[in-house]
């Protein structure tokens, strides 16, 4: 959903895996339905982490913890492998995620997140792994999120990092625009590069 | 700098933004019915059309039944999901291949075969193994659903330029050593993430001597080492494959055509930002012992001592443990990854005078109508039959179990597609990865079986 980013701070739900592939952020079974409902996707979202087969929560899993809330999750090292599904980037928003902290984002998982404003910040692993040591001190202490500045900031400790961004992509997120509002009013530029390389 | 990935992509930017993505043109955009609906719904809330519909071709693939497809879809939910691809083809003015035309199959066999994809394109579909015709020499990749919605409204997408990789395998494979080994070995050797943020380009004489399937199997699997795509730069071979399909330029097009993808190759004073070499002899038929396709060894290897306690616990492996000789459960041929011609041709070839084992369930699936008629013509499928298995209808069944084809909570199913994840195959279900050989000598013995024994 479209919505406007400026400075998030919130305490955070940590997921200490590796490789966490979309397939478990959203299993292929929930990708039939033909409409957008975030609030359908955040509901399933880990679903087999989160419940067993008959429907039941599994106490250990974190999202049924209820010492962790927030609108940051901060993920294991290479977060959003393997499908290209957008549903898992619609489950993460319509479970209430804004932003996903990691130290190492899939590609295609990543735009996904961003073309859904969901912010994917990648920090260094010293910075992950002090932030889940944090967490796990604290699971109340906080994590500044500063888009206009670029920063993460771990409220516990005080440690402080700045995280890529483009400019162009800041803007959007930062003025709630998507690419597509843009490439529509390219369509002269687009027709021209037809005629100029004859496609 | 001076790469094919550059050639083909720097060709292909309209426009750069500045400290921003770039937008790149698309020559093709494939659709199929699971990643596409709310793309479509984006054009009808904005009120738009399809920019270039001759661009554009549909087909369902996820969740047709492999049976029976004459007959509607049994799940409500599965048959809403490729009525509405149906529609929204029409509704928009797009190509669009239905359940049961003989032109349907899987999107990535499909568009080869039909020479709608073809060297030198930039070619996007919402799907991760779009990779696949990189095989072409294409620059070919994965995109979510809301580029989906940019390329229909624009035929062009908004990204940031990958890196460059190089691959090079040189030397031979060994007998009973296939594409699909290859691949799996890339991933043990560099992690599932070990070319994220890169375009691969795959080289060397081990490449070279593959034939297009092979190509196209090694292609399929670059998303699986985290790379954006990885393609091969057209060759005779390529030009052979595609002589005369469907969709390919005839008579003077033609050869315009080659003379142009002859000129697609890296310079000799190509730079990448990353070069890595490997030996095609040290790799062994593989199978997958744990939750991501780089958790590989050889088949005749043991499960490594330091895997992750976790995936080793799904899979219901021991540290040390020997993967020959384990019981399989289920054996799936097809997908993306292994549903063409030359892998039915491979898996027969195995079982060619022997029997199915007891209690093995074999699901064989081809790729597309064209591999099921081919399969028919070239009488692989009395081949198959009179050694106990049975030859399915197209699509992409037991890879990730949209459809009915689910193998069991517990169970093992050695499978040629893609991905061992957890629950990929139904919830529960215990993938391992291998190709069609390996897969073969599992079907007829029962268990774990090195195919170069079976050869």
């Amino acid at each position: 959903m479209k919505q406007k980013f400026d400075i998030i701070e919130s305490t955070c739900v940590p997921l200490p895996v590796e490789n966490v592939d979309t397939d478990q952020i959203i299993p292929a079974r929930f990708l039939k339905a033909t409409g957008r409902d975030e609030k359908f996707f955040g509901e399933n979202l880990f679903r087999d982490w989160r419940f067993h087969a008959d429907g039941t929560p599994e106490p250990s899993f974190v999202l049924n913890d209820p010492r962790y809330s927030g609108c940051i999750l901060v993920a294991g090292r290479n977060f959003g492998s393997g499908s290209s599904r957008e549903h898992a980037a619609w489950a993460i928003a319509g479970y209430g995620f804004r932003v996903v902290i990691s130290s190492f984002f899939a590609d295609i998982h990543k735009n996904n997140e961003l073309n859904n404003f969901v912010l994917p910040v990648v920090v260094s692993e010293g910075f992950l792994s002090e932030l889940f040591a944090s967490i796990s001190a604290d699971p109340k202490m906080k994590v500044r999120v500063d888009v206009p500045s670029q920063r993460v900031t771990n409220l516990a400790t005080g440690r402080s990092e700045r995280f890529e961004l483009n400019s162009y992509k800041k803007y959007c997120l930062m003025n709630a625009l998507d690419d597509i509002d843009w490439l529509l009013e390219q369509k002269e530029a687009i027709e021209d590069f037809e005629k100029k390389s004859r496609r | 700098m001076n790469t094919l990935f550059d050639k083909i992509w720097d060709s292909h930017v309209v426009k750069s933004i500045e400290d921003g993505p770039q937008q790149l043109y698309i020559d093709r955009l494939y659709c199929h019915e699971v990643t596409t609906p709310q793309a479509f719904e984006g054009l009808r809330a904005r009120g738009i059309r399809c920019f270039r519909p001759d661009k554009i071709f549909c087909m369902p693939d996820h969740n047709t039944p492999t049976h029976d497809q004459d007959k509607p879809i049994a799940d409500p939910v599965s048959k809403a999901q490729v009525d509405t691809l149906e529609r929204n083809a029409a509704e928009f003015g797009l190509t669009h291949y239905g359940m049961m035309s003989p032109d349907n199959g899987i999107i990535h066999v499909v568009g080869p075969e039909k020479g709608l994809s073809l060297p030198g394109m930039t070619i996007v579909c919402g799907d991760s193994h779009t990779s696949t015709h990189g095989a072409m020499g294409a620059v070919a990749f994965g995109i979510g659903t809301s580029e989906v919605e940019m390329v229909l409204a624009s035929q062009c997408i908004l990204q940031q330029k990958p890196k460059s990789m190089s691959i090079r395998i040189e030397g031979k494979l060994g007998p009973g050593v296939t594409a699909k080994d290859l691949a799996l070995f890339l991933m043990m050797r560099i992690s599932t993430s070990g070319a994220t943020g890169y375009f691969v380009e795959y080289r060397g004489e081990a490449v070279r001597s593959l034939s297009m399937e092979g190509r196209l199997t090694l292609c399929n699997l670059s998303i699986e080492m985290g790379a954006r795509g990885g393609f091969i730069a057209p060759d005779e071979t390529t030009f052979e494959y595609i002589k005369g399909r469907e969709f390919a330029p005839k008579g003077a097009d033609w050869d315009a055509a080659v003379e142009y993808w002859k000129t697609l190759r890296s310079g000799d004073d190509a730079v990448f930002d990353r070069e890595i070499l490997f030996d095609a002899s040290e790799v062994a038929p593989m199978v997958t012992y744990g939750t991501n396709p780089g958790m590989g060894i050889p088949v005749d290897g043991t499960v490594p001592e330091d895997a992750a306690p976790h995936s080793l616990a799904y899979m219901g492996f021991a540290p040390g443990e020997k993967m020959l000789g384990r019981k399989v459960d289920y054996v799936f041929l097809g997908a993306c990854t292994n549903g063409r011609i030359e892998d039915f041709r491979a898996f027969a070839s195995i079982v060619k005078g022997r029997r199915k084992a007891e209690g093995v369930v074999a699901w064989l699936v081809p790729g597309s109508w064209a591999v099921r008629r081919q399969i028919e013509e070239e009488g692989l499928d009395r081949i198959l039959e009179a050694s106990g298995f049975e030859i399915r209808q197209p699509g992409c069944s037991a890879c990730l179990a949209m459809n009915d084809d689910k193998v069991p909570a517990g169970k093992y199913c050695v499978s040629t597609g893609n991905r061992n994840f957890e629950g990929r195959q139904g919830p529960g279900a215990r993938t391992i990865l291998a190709s069609p050989l390996t897969a073969a000598a599992a079907a007829v013995t029962g268990v774990i079986t090195d195919p170069r024994t079976m050869l």
